[in-house]
This record gives C-alpha cells, structure tokens and sequence, in this order.
C-alpha cells in the first residue's frame, strides 16, 4: 500500500518533468502555462474530494474559500498603505517586515504588504471563515448542507462584487508577484508570476505544491483520522458509538480543504497577476463538485487526474462558450452513469447494454 | 457500573420509557426483556447517548452521563452493537475493527498527515490487536473481505469485534441473536459468556428467551415503557406478571 502510493508519486512527476522536457523540445512552452493553473485549481479540488468522497460532506462553496485566499492576497499586496503610515497598527506591521516600499509605474511611492505576510494572513482568514461558517453549517445534512454552502458561495461572490476595497466589477489587477525564494548566488529567485521568462520555474512551483498537497491528503486517508472519516461516511451513528467525535473531524476536514483551496487562491492570484468575482461565482463551485465527482469521489488520483486534464481542456477553450454547460452536463452524466467516476467506469458494462449502473 | 434511576421519555405524548430503574453490577451480564414497542431499544439509545432522557439520571461508573454526546460516552467505556448491523460501507472486516481502536489511539490530522514515526508505531499496534480481536470471533479469515459483503453471522460478529476494539467496561448489545439458527444462537451465547469473562460488563436486550435465560445472571422485564420485574432468571420465569404479559392470562410458564 506504501509502496505503491510512493510509486505512484514518482511516476507523477516523472510525467510532470517529462512534460516540461517535452514542451521544451517541440517549442510548445504556451501549453505550461494552462498546465500550471490548472495545477493550483487541482490543489482545490483534491481537498473538496477528501471532504466529499471520505467525509461524506458536500460544498457548493468553494470557489469562496478560493476568492477568500485569492483577493485577501490581491487587495494586501497592492493597497497602497503611504496614506495610514502614521496608525500605529500599519507601523507596527511595517516594523515586523510584514511591508515592502516600492514605486508604481507613475513614479508613486507605494506601500503594501508582503506577498508572505499577505499569504499567510488570507489562509488563515479562509481557515477562521471555514471554522465560523462550517459549526452551525455541517450539523445540516445532504440537501440542507449544500444549499447552505451554496448560499455562502453566493455572499462571498456578492461581497468582492460590491465593495471598493475588492475591486467591486473590475477585480483587483496588478497584483505583484510573489518572491517564495530569494536570489542565491546565480540560482532563482523563485518567484510566482506570470512573467514569460519565469514560466518553466513556476510550472514546476505549482506541480510542486499540487504534488506535496497530494503526498499529504494520501498519507490522511491512509490513517487513523482517514478510517474515522470514512466512517463518518458509512454511518454517523455507528462512528459515534465507537467514540469518534463526528461533528469535530466534519469541521477539521472542511476547514483543511477550506485552507487548500485558499492556498490555491492565493497562489493562482499572483501567478495571473489579477483576480476576478468570476472566481467566487456559483459556477465555479459547481465546476468542482463535478470534477470531484467525475474523478470518483473518494478517489483523490482520479480527481486529480479529471481535475487537471478537464480544467487545461476548459482553459484551452476547448468548451467554448459552452464552458459552464460541459461541466453542468458532465455532473449529470456521471451522476446518471458512473457514480463512482469515469475512470472506475466498467467500460464493457457500458458496450454491452443498460446495466451499468446496478453493477457494483 | 451502570445505575439508571427513575428515568422517564416521552415522545409526544407517548412514554416511551416511564419511571425506570434498575443498576448493572460489574462484571454480569444483564438482560433487558419485554414485547415490542416496551422500550427496550429506546432505553438502549437513552443508555448509550443517542437520546436524551425527558427527566431522570443515568450513572456510568458513578458518573452522570445524561445529556453527553454518544462519542464522549464511548470514550469513557462503553460499547454498542446495533439491532440492525450497522458496518461502514466500502471498509473490509480488518479496517471495521481497525476503526473501532479510535478511542485508544491519538495520532490526529498533522501526523496523519505527515506520517510521523510515532503514527507507524501506532497503526501497527491498531493492526495488531484487531486481527487478535478477529481471531477470537473467529472470522480472521475474512480480515480483507469487505465487511458488509459477509454472511449475516459474520457480520454480527464483525460489529462486536468493532465494539471490543473499543476496550469497553460496559458493552450494551441489541438483540444479538436476531437473525441467527439456533446454532449461531448458541454460538453467541458462549461468546458473550467469554466476554463477560474478559472482565466486560453486558447489557443486552434480546427476544431470544432460551438465550437470555441461559446466560442472564439478572433480567429486567419492560412492559409499555414500565419496569414490572427485575430478578434472577428463575425467578423471572416464575412471575405470575411477566407469564402474563408474555403468553396472556391462564398460562402456567415461560419457555
């Protein structure tokens, strides 16, 4: 079982290296950039398929948590703060070198807070929302549990929509980039941005992060907390009977992905330079509940692999205008035909008639 | 070990339970018995913390457990098996019992997640005692079968090794032989002697009469949600008030 999970890591990135090489190769490096945001969007969904798949929780709220982590990162790196120099709570801040001076392309001085600082205060942020949110907000079941992640998702989308501070229509653009390494001799920096010239580097940050995400999720599942949210999953009552505080490990699992999906806010944030209040809209969310169900719930690989492979298609603009309604369809053609997902689908049951989905 | 005193619970208007005591000496097996509908299972889930009681106060271990969450009374002891088996889907019987240790065991989401080498140290000892667990309901065999997939038998016997995993004081059993030939019957007879044995406290609710006479050292009679007997099982099967509510007036014994 160990083996054979760090084996499967291996090959991971034996594709992603490869990958990378094989662009390099043909001059088809444009491809990477589709590839590295749709690593980031992948981190999201693996932590959704924990909370789906094992817990047997669902959330149409993510893309909250995500634009939680994405603006929070956004608005504090590029706020100008030279105006409240003189409140003590900014010069505290400016004192733990929790900001950075610089010049804006007018020649400005400006002010703001390090993309460090501003990373780990948005993550924490979506960890704090998760936990206040997700007390009352999982003690509801199925339906109940999804119209109120759902009306969440909503909130947070009207919110960066409505205020000043988060850009209102417009989002917040110009957002810099974020230095994760400094220069060490003639090595990096390693920087997350989309410069051109930094593409190959934050290809590899990005499958990097998605990777160590991974690592971490697959050893959870394989422990003592991973049988305990799987039986969760089987029946809340029994769990109890044998001891297992369900209401508390429901909220540890949607507050940890809460924080993946922030993580990956954050970073997709800076790699594009910009956010949107399209990232907070429903329809994301709803994206990525059918990612994780087309990857097979509680498959974190396969929602890996769906997630990946799906969002560079939608990103290619292989959907078109039809972006939304190919992920609506996919929701309900797996719903209909391969609840346990594509990849787990029996294709000969398929072939051979309208048996599938008793087959189990 | 286990003292319920004067506990009442309505539902609606309905009393469910009405005015019920009785106490569970350590180290006994005790029988709850009645018709259906007495309120045998709610005083189960009253016991075990999956109903509150509407007044009165249960004791376990000379603690006051009312109005705890059923995981915390776990935590503190006591086991339950289920009259409808219930097994995690998607689990085989080794992983079921596996579960059962998370009570005894501590590794959280960080070391989960890291697998620190304290974690290693840990999982094997889970794996460890739950296949000794397995080999003493003798279904070792079925270690990687996935558990709901098994015979009924095997199923019930996976439950209650899940239930002993929990390293209880007090195991509150609910009707363990339905379902089961009189062989099995048997079967599970002796195993709830030898758990007894063990040094684990039973409380069990059963219709079984041959069972629960075999193996009771006290039994409990319910009737519409009132005690109206509790003594030795010779005694119950002489009490005019439990031959009554069993084989209606004019009856001359049980069993």
């Amino acid at each position: 079982m160990r083996d054979s999970k760090l084996l499967k890591i291996a090959l991971l990135i034996a594709l992603v290296i490869g990958i990378q090489a094989v662009t390099t190769v043909t001059g088809t490096q444009y491809y990477l950039t589709q590839l590295t945001m749709s690593a980031y969007y992948a981190l999201l969904v693996i932590g959704l398929a924990v909370v789906m798949g094992y817990a047997g929780q669902i959330s149409l709220g993510h893309a909250g948590f995500f634009a939680i982590g994405g603006y929070l990162s956004a608005a504090l790196t590029t706020h100008n703060l030279v105006g409240l120099q003189a409140n003590p709570v900014i010069h505290g801040l400016g004192n733990l070198g929790m900001l950075v001076s610089g010049q804006d392309i007018y020649g400005e001085q400006l002010l703001v807070v390090t993309p460090w600082a501003a990373c780990i205060f948005a993550v924490l942020m979506a960890a704090i929302i998760a936990l206040v949110i997700g007390i009352p907000v999982l003690k509801l079941k199925g339906h109940y549990l999804a119209m109120a992640t759902l009306g969440f998702g909503i909130i947070i989308y009207r919110i960066g929509l409505a205020t000043e501070y988060f850009g209102e229509a417009d989002g917040i653009s110009e957002v810099p980039g974020f230095t994760l390494l400094p220069a060490i001799g003639s090595f990096g920096p390693i920087s997350v941005s989309g410069d051109f010239g930094l593409r190959v580097e934050n290809y590899y940050v990005a499958w990097g992060l998605l990777v160590i995400g991974l690592w971490l999720l697959l050893n959870l599942i394989d422990s003592r907390v991973g049988r305990a949210l799987r039986a969760i999953h089987g029946s809340e009552e029994a769990a109890e009977a044998i001891g297992i505080n369900t209401a508390g490990f429901k909220l540890k699992v949607f507050v940890l992905s809460a924080v993946y999906a922030a993580f990956a806010g954050v970073f997709l944030t800076h790699y594009n330079g910009g956010i949107g209040p399209s990232e907070a809209s429903v329809m994301k969310s709803v994206r990525y509940v059918a990612l994780v169900a087309v990857g097979g719930m509680a498959n974190v690989w396969g929602t890996l692999i769906m997630g990946v492979g799906l969002t560079f298609l939608s990103l290619r603009g292989v959907f078109g205008s039809y972006d939304d309604a190919v992920f609506g369809a996919i929701l309900i053609v797996v719903m209909l035909f391969a609840p346990d997902g594509i990849l787990s689908m029996n294709v000969k049951a398929l072939f051979a008639g309208r048996r599938t989905t008793d087959e189990h | 070990m286990l003292e319920l005193k004067s506990v009442y619970k309505n539902f609606g208007g309905l009393q469910a339970v009405h005015d019920v005591s009785f106490g569970v000496v350590p180290g006994s097996i005790k029988a709850v018995i009645g018709p259906n509908g007495a309120g045998k299972t709610t005083l189960f889930n009253l016991i075990s913390g999956n109903l509150n009681v509407s007044s009165g106060s249960i004791l376990f271990q000379g603690r006051e457990i009312q109005g705890l969450k059923p995981h915390t009374i776990a935590a503190l002891g006591m086991a339950r098996t289920f009259q409808n088996i219930n097994l995690f889907h998607g689990m085989t019987a080794l992983e079921s019992v596996m579960v059962g240790r998370h009570v005894r065991s501590r590794a959280g989401f960080l070391a989960g997640m890291l697998h620190t080498p304290a974690t290693w140290k840990e999982e094997r000892e889970i794996r460890e005692k739950s296949m000794q667990l397995l080999r003493l309901l003798a279904i070792e065999e079925f270690a990687d079968v996935e558990a709901t997939s098994l015979a009924f038998g095997q199923q019930r016997a996976v439950e209650l090794a899940r239930a002993l995993a929990t390293e209880p004081k007090l195991l509150l059993l609910d009707e363990p032989a339905a379902g089961l030939n009189i062989y099995e019957t048997a079967e599970v007879g002796r195993l709830i002697t030898r758990i007894r044995d063990m040094g684990i406290t039973v409380l069990l609710v059963e219709h079984d009469m041959s069972l629960v006479m075999d193996i009771s050292d006290e039994i409990v009679v319910l009737s519409f949600g009132c005690k109206i007997a509790e003594d030795v099982p010779a005694a119950i099967q002489q009490n005019p008030e439990v031959i009554k509510i069993y084989l209606g007036e004019d009856e001359e014994a049980v069993v």
